[in-house]
């Protein structure tokens, strides 16, 4: 099932095309990386999802239904440039922002008392924004993007400038409530990231959906059979006929075979010529040198 | 509407509970009063040490009498200048008052001295001369075989009563006119200032949570309509609550002064205003009855439903374009007063109408501010008291109210769009745009 349907949605500025006829399958239950460079059109689109703007055209489902208003209570949504307000107190910041999201006071407080305990921040309660340190802030947004169980959660870069430790933590809860069937869109421009915790992807170059899918199946769609052997022994020369070598020394070689039957070849012709195999890997092509092919125009 | 009642609640409990509001609230009324006092104090500064003033008057001109000023002690002595000079060497009076013999009774200047080594203050010297001129004109009058009654009865106090032509039109009096434009005047700037206090406090809460980031995390729960009418009414009640304060603590805050202190600001005010100068308590007596009853007969009924009306609507209109404003300017601060220049000019001009419209309510200087939208609610205001025709108060309002309900429209338009614009440099030209954006 899909908690997000896009389809065909466009959405132009004064002088540029900010969404270019995007359709997107954001199923329940995944996390799902949004990638692309800054001024791709990442923000644009997420403004849309959470009605903040109206496409030109297109049409959106929310849980199969049309997206209405009333859904962004059912969101909960971490822009990049986070914000607070500074004077307020932490916890009644929290309760002001779980009310506006429909939550009652007693829910509010419940939940705000939960996540202080879990993350072990009780006496931050009564501080104010503005005597937290920057990832302290961090982690109260987070709260405020979570605490009210959305459905849908948007996260804007959300490491970004979260310690390790924090980071960390985080990413645990990401997991955690994704394992639990909320969907999670996790815009980035960092791909590394990306492919340690997202299951699907879209890349967004220019307003346009480049491509989409799960992870592991682009990397396979778009590997080269590129593979890198170390071994011991001195072997006669005759690795071209395999591939073409990209990379050689004394006892390590990568080589881009024709087919993955070569590679299978080449192995089996090592052994025979008697070298010792230490270690035979593919190497999968990284997401971001999938992008930046896919960018160039060279698949 | 549920979130509208929350942003409000948001938005008037987190500045009513902040230190600065209660500073503000608190200290505000002391600062008058402090102000009152001190102000009291410099104007009836008498110079403490009692004064000894022997005065010499050779031709009997003010037939041996002189009033004592409140620290000047006279005494009359008929001995030479020189043998005098010599006993306010000795200390025994602190100066000389030489009141020279006139050549004839028909003088219309004469000189008189004082020797000391202290000159008199400027206070004393005023009162000193004053009392002088009368006692000259009595002995003026004697001169002339003249009783000081008839004089007297040659006064005639003039006042001219205002009287309609037709019965039916409502007779006042003069001082209704009056308390009329001491009223008027006193509600045009309440309207003023609270223009200018709480609508550039709703302008730079926008400018904050821009710049803050927050109001990304909430235009996407609420609508941005509903936080800038959230921000507006929850500021306007702040600044109706302080208002409301200040109503109840500044009586109280002088009643206790009064009785701890043992002096009554308000009596020091007025000292203040007239100077020296006494006022004859049966005078004051009979000034403050007509005052009340004056008071009691204006239209009370049209008066504070119409103030509160227009008060709303001027606040409400104003502080949209603050809040347009205060989306479209970052954190630039000098940005943010060219753009609000053209709210500035007229509310500033509608103040400068509303002193002309009080002097003359029924000028067409004043009917066209009473009427016009941008100026009414400071002007209308101040009018209201003078008797204002039925039509002119009909249509004044709902020119307001359109004007209002438009320009919140308008302000919202800009500022969906403001609030979310960073970097770009905000001009008129690039405003009008936004008004079209569409969604």
């Amino acid at each position: 099932m899909d908690i997000l349907n896009i389809r065909n949605v466009v959405k132009s500025y004064e002088s540029k095309v900010a969404v270019d006829d995007v359709s997107l399958n954001i199923p329940q239950g995944i996390i799902f990386g949004m990638l692309g460079p800054n001024g791709a059109g990442k923000t644009s689109l997420i403004r849309i999802i959470t009605t903040i703007t109206r496409p030109d055209s297109g049409k959106i489902l929310f849980d199969n239904d049309p997206l209405i208003e009333k859904h962004t209570e059912q969101m909960g949504y971490m822009p990049e440039e986070r914000g607070l307000y500074k004077k307020m107190k932490v916890g009644e910041q929290l309760l002001y922002l779980a009310r506006l999201k429909g939550l009652s006071k007693q829910e509010a407080e419940s939940t705000i008392a939960h996540w202080f305990d879990k993350f072990d921040i009780k006496d931050w309660y009564n501080k104010k924004v503005m005597d937290l340190s920057k990832g302290m802030q961090q982690k109260v947004q987070f709260i405020a993007t979570v605490m009210h169980r959305p459905k849908l959660i948007i996260l804007d870069e959300p490491f970004s400038g979260l310690d390790p430790i924090n980071a960390k933590l985080i990413e645990n809860e990401i997991i955690r409530m994704r394992d639990e069937g909320t969907s999670i869109i996790f815009s980035t421009h960092r791909m590394e990231q990306v492919e340690e915790i997202c299951d699907k992807i879209v890349l967004i170059n220019q307003g346009k959906n480049v491509l989409e899918g799960d992870v592991n199946e682009i990397k396979n769609t778009y590997k080269e059979n590129l593979y890198n052997i170390r071994y011991e022994g001195n072997i006669n020369v005759h690795f071209e006929q395999f591939g073409e070598i990209t990379h050689k020394n004394d006892n390590s070689i990568t080589i881009k075979c024709d087919s993955s039957q070569k590679a299978n070849d080449l192995l089996k012709w090592m052994i025979q010529n008697g070298a010792l195999i230490n270690s035979f890997k593919e190497i999968l092509p990284t997401i971001n040198d999938i992008f930046i092919r896919k960018v160039e125009g060279n698949i | 509407m549920d979130k509208l009642w929350l942003i409000i609640q948001r938005e008037f409990l987190t500045r009513v509970k902040s230190k600065s509001f209660l500073l503000s609230t608190f200290l505000t009324p002391l600062a008058f009063l402090v102000f009152f006092v001190i102000a009291g104090f410099i104007m009836s500064y008498k110079e403490g040490e009692d004064k000894k003033v022997v005065v010499s008057d050779p031709a009997n001109l003010l037939d041996k009498v002189i009033k004592d000023e409140s620290n000047i002690y006279y005494t009359f002595s008929d001995e030479s200048i020189d043998n005098l000079k010599k006993q306010v060497e000795q200390g025994n009076y602190s100066g000389i008052l030489e009141i020279p013999k006139p050549d004839s009774a028909a003088i219309r200047q004469l000189k008189v001295y004082y020797y000391s080594e202290n000159q008199l203050g400027l206070d004393d010297q005023a009162a000193l001369e004053n009392q002088l001129e009368d006692r000259i004109g009595e002995y003026k009058l004697k001169a002339q075989g003249l009783d000081k009654s008839i004089l007297e009865n040659l006064k005639t106090n003039i006042s001219i009563d205002p009287e309609p032509i037709n019965a039916s039109q409502k007779n006042e009096s003069s001082s209704a006119a009056a308390i009329g434009a001491a009223l008027g005047t006193i509600m045009g700037i309440i309207m003023y200032m609270s223009v200018f206090i709480y609508g550039s406090m709703v302008m730079r809460s926008v400018m904050e949570e821009k710049m803050s980031r927050i109001v990304e995390v909430m235009i996407s729960t609420v609508k941005p309509f509903q936080l800038m009418m959230g921000k507006i009414i929850g500021v306007g009640a702040v600044g109706l609550t302080q208002f409301i304060l200040w109503m109840i603590l500044i009586p109280l805050i002088s009643m206790f002064v009064t009785m701890v202190f043992g002096f009554d600001p308000q009596q020091m005010q007025s000292q203040a205003m007239t100077g020296a100068q006494s006022v004859d308590p049966d005078d004051l007596q009979m000034m403050v009855s007509k005052i009340f009853i004056e008071v009691n007969n204006m239209n009370w009924w049209l008066i504070i439903p119409s103030f509160i009306f227009y008060f709303l609507c001027g606040y409400i209109l104003y502080s949209s374009l603050f809040a347009a404003v205060g989306s479209a300017v970052g954190d630039d601060l000098g940005e943010s007063q060219s753009l609000t220049l053209p709210i500035t000019i007229p509310v500033l001009l509608a103040f400068y109408i509303m002193f002309a419209a009080v002097r003359a309510p029924q000028s067409s200087m004043a009917v066209f501010g009473s009427i016009f939208p941008l100026f009414s609610p400071i002007v209308m205001p101040s009018r209201i008291v003078f008797d204002v025709p039925a039509w002119e108060i009909a249509v004044s309002m709902l020119l307001l109210l359109v004007t209002t309900i438009f320009m919140v429209w308008l302000a919202g338009r800009i500022y969906r769009v403001g609030i979310l614009m960073y970097g770009k440099k905000a001009s008129f030209k690039e405003l009008r745009k936004w008004m079209f954006y569409k969604d």
